[in-house]
């Protein structure tokens, strides 16, 4: 049986979810130790214990981990590598960062962003937006390093029992160059973006980050997280973090309710996996309503006050 | 300081790329071409760099055809100093990119590289990362912002959480992200002057540059389609709809 190595994605409090559908990949290639970098995470490697599908947690604890840094952490990564088949990460802004420098450090060319695995050597990839589904073979012979599309997996499930969690440690020579300064998190109370059932998005039609009140508002009231477009993004309305996309997040809730978006390719891509999306845009012919499995056209600023009072009598 | 900026030919953002008949590619005749999106930020950032006093030359690197030398006239349009092109018809991966760029540093000696996160052809997001590791100097991906002083650069980068603020010390390979500036606009006297800037050409056979084990290209086949829907006319319609999907209890 192959062994894989999967790469842990959290903040040093808990495991991000991220994680758990990685593992779902992992899992459908062979026995999966999940490794946890830090500086004394021991939650953590527990929670990542009680997963299904993870065989082994591998926990190496070194003063330099409090912050995940790629520079400090590859050469730990490679370290380890020698012993799997697979490296694999959660192709999230971390897994991104740090995958292609272990790649590198090992010599081998990485697989980006997996989203179907057709044989063990075999995957299906977006390009172009995810206008084109690119299926690329790693070569016999050679370790396969790749990064996972989440939302193109379900969450791994509890393991019946915890799997071991053990120590390792670490000799690696880490280097100086790269220091960790501060992280400025939007955050909230809202449920999050990127493993939210429900989420609410406005774009460049909500006009500003005032009016955002009303996506915010409906989200609330869907117990739903709050996404945007680019275009939201980039004129101020809200934070960086909440941009889905191509080079946002890639998001599959069950629910996606997009609010004056005009449903670009490169929006689009972000939300393929979504289970029913609603669009609402003033504009009848707004490429959204292509996909959308429900439609309403007509001015936002009436309809979600609208909406949101109906719902009031729902148990949603 | 001299700046190393990478520039990638991609199909242009606004075309509908087509899968070729045989299902190995996407059609590129005819096609509009342009400088990968994100590689336009990072030459406008590298000019700012040199704007400011921080940096003396920004020099413009591509690799790809003989045709690439349109987007290394972009860059020398938009104010990079001088531009080289490796030459190769052949389609190459991130490892291997990273490595004629790897090439390319050992010659020019930058403090500063700075590369588009991601070509929105393939992609990929990788190349930065792996020039850095096999440079073995620092990087800062998916940059939002950045300051240089005293040999360090402090770099904000766009991460999922938010936004996380790191310091390298120089030299340093930087990707750029979408609102790390606004590119400039090209404007016809620049384009002229363009022409005179030296654009020198190196076919990769060249460069010495042993190619990396490379992933075997399979088909390109359209995503799966989503089920056309309906629209609804009203409030009420949408939240039965709703219902009926089972999305609302
Ligand atoms: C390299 C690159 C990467 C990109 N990555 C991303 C990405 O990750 N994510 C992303 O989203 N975009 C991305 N983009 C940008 C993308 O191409 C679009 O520009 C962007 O998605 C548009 O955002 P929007 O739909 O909010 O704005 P617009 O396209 O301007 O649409 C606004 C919509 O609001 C509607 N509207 C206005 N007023 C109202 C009203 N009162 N009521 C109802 N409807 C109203 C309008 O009819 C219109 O359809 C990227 C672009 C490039 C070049």
């Amino acid at each position: 049986m192959s062994s894989v190595l999967l790469v842990a994605e959290h903040d040093g409090e808990s495991l991000n979810p991220a994680t758990g559908r990685a593992l779902s990949c992992a899992a459908s290639l062979g026995e999966v130790d999940v490794v946890v970098f830090s500086s004394g995470a021991d939650a953590v490697g527990t929670e990542a214990a009680g997963l299904e599908g993870c065989t082994r947690v591998r926990h190496v604890t070194r003063p330099e981990n409090a912050h995940p840094l790629a520079a400090t952490l590859a050469p730990q990564v490679v370290e380890l590598a020698a012993d799997y088949d697979y490296v694999l990460a959660p192709s999230t802004t971390f897994g991104k960062d740090l995958l292609p420098r272990v790649a590198a450090l090992l010599c081998v060319p990485q697989v980006s962003d997996i989203m179907e695995v057709v044989d063990p050597r075999t995957f299906k990839r977006p390009i172009y937006a995810g206008d084109v589904i690119h299926t690329v073979r790693v070569p016999d012979g050679v370790k396969v390093v790749a990064t996972v599309r989440i939302a193109s997996f379900p969450a791994a499930g509890s393991a019946s029992g915890p799997a071991p969690v053990e120590t390792v440690s670490s000799s690696a020579e880490l280097p100086s160059h790269t220091r960790w300064v501060g992280l400025a998190a939007s955050g909230g109370d809202r449920p999050d973006l990127q493993s939210a059932r429900r989420v609410v998005s406005g774009g460049r039609g909500v006009g500003s980050e005032d009016n955002f009140r009303v996506i915010y508002s409906l989200a609330d009231r869907l117990d739903a997280a709050v996404g945007a477009s680019r275009a939201a993004v980039d004129a101020g309305f809200v934070p960086n973090d909440m941009q889905v996309g191509q080079t946002g997040k890639i998001i599959a809730p069950d629910l996606y309710v997009a609010v004056g978006i005009s449903g670009a390719i490169q929006h689009l891509t972000g939300i393929k996996d979504a289970g029913c999306i609603v669009a609402i845009n003033k504009d009848g012919e707004a490429p959204i309503f292509e996909v959308a499995d429900i439609g309403l056209v007509g001015d936002l600023f009436q309809i979600l006050p609208e909406l949101e009072s109906a719902l009031e009598g729902l148990d949603a | 300081m001299k700046i190393l900026v990478g520039v990638k030919r991609v199909i242009d953002y606004n075309v509908r790329v087509q899968i070729n008949r045989e299902g190995t590619g996407v059609v590129k005749e005819g096609v509009k071409m342009s400088v990968n999106p994100f590689d336009e930020i990072a030459i406008e950032e590298a000019l700012r760099i040199r704007e400011r006093g921080d940096a003396s030359e920004v020099v413009a690197v591509g690799i790809g055809p003989s045709a690439a030398q349109q987007q290394l006239r972009t860059a020398l349009a938009m104010g990079a100093d001088r531009a080289l092109l490796v030459e190769t018809e052949d389609e190459l991966q991130p490892l291997a990119a990273a490595r004629i760029l790897q090439k390319i540093i050992e010659r020019e000696l930058p403090e500063l590289v700075i590369l588009g996160k991601q070509a929105i052809d393939d992609d990929c997001n990788q190349t930065g990362q792996m020039l850095a590791a096999l440079w073995g100097r620092p990087q800062a991906t998916f940059a939002s912002d950045l300051k240089i002083a005293d040999g360090v650069a402090t770099v904000t980068r766009e991460v999922d959480s938010g936004l996380e603020t790191i310091e390298v010390d120089l030299p340093a390979v930087v990707t750029a992200d979408l609102r790390l500036n606004e590119p400039r606009f090209v404007k016809m006297p620049d384009i002229m002057k363009a022409k005179r800037k030296p654009l020198d050409t190196l076919p990769l056979t060249e460069l010495g540059v042993e190619m990396p084990a490379a992933l075997e290209a399979g088909v390109c086949e359209p995503p799966p389609k989503r089920a056309g829907g309906v629209k609804v006319e009203s409030v009420e319609a949408l939240i039965a709809a709703l219902k009926e999907k089972g999305v609302l209890a």
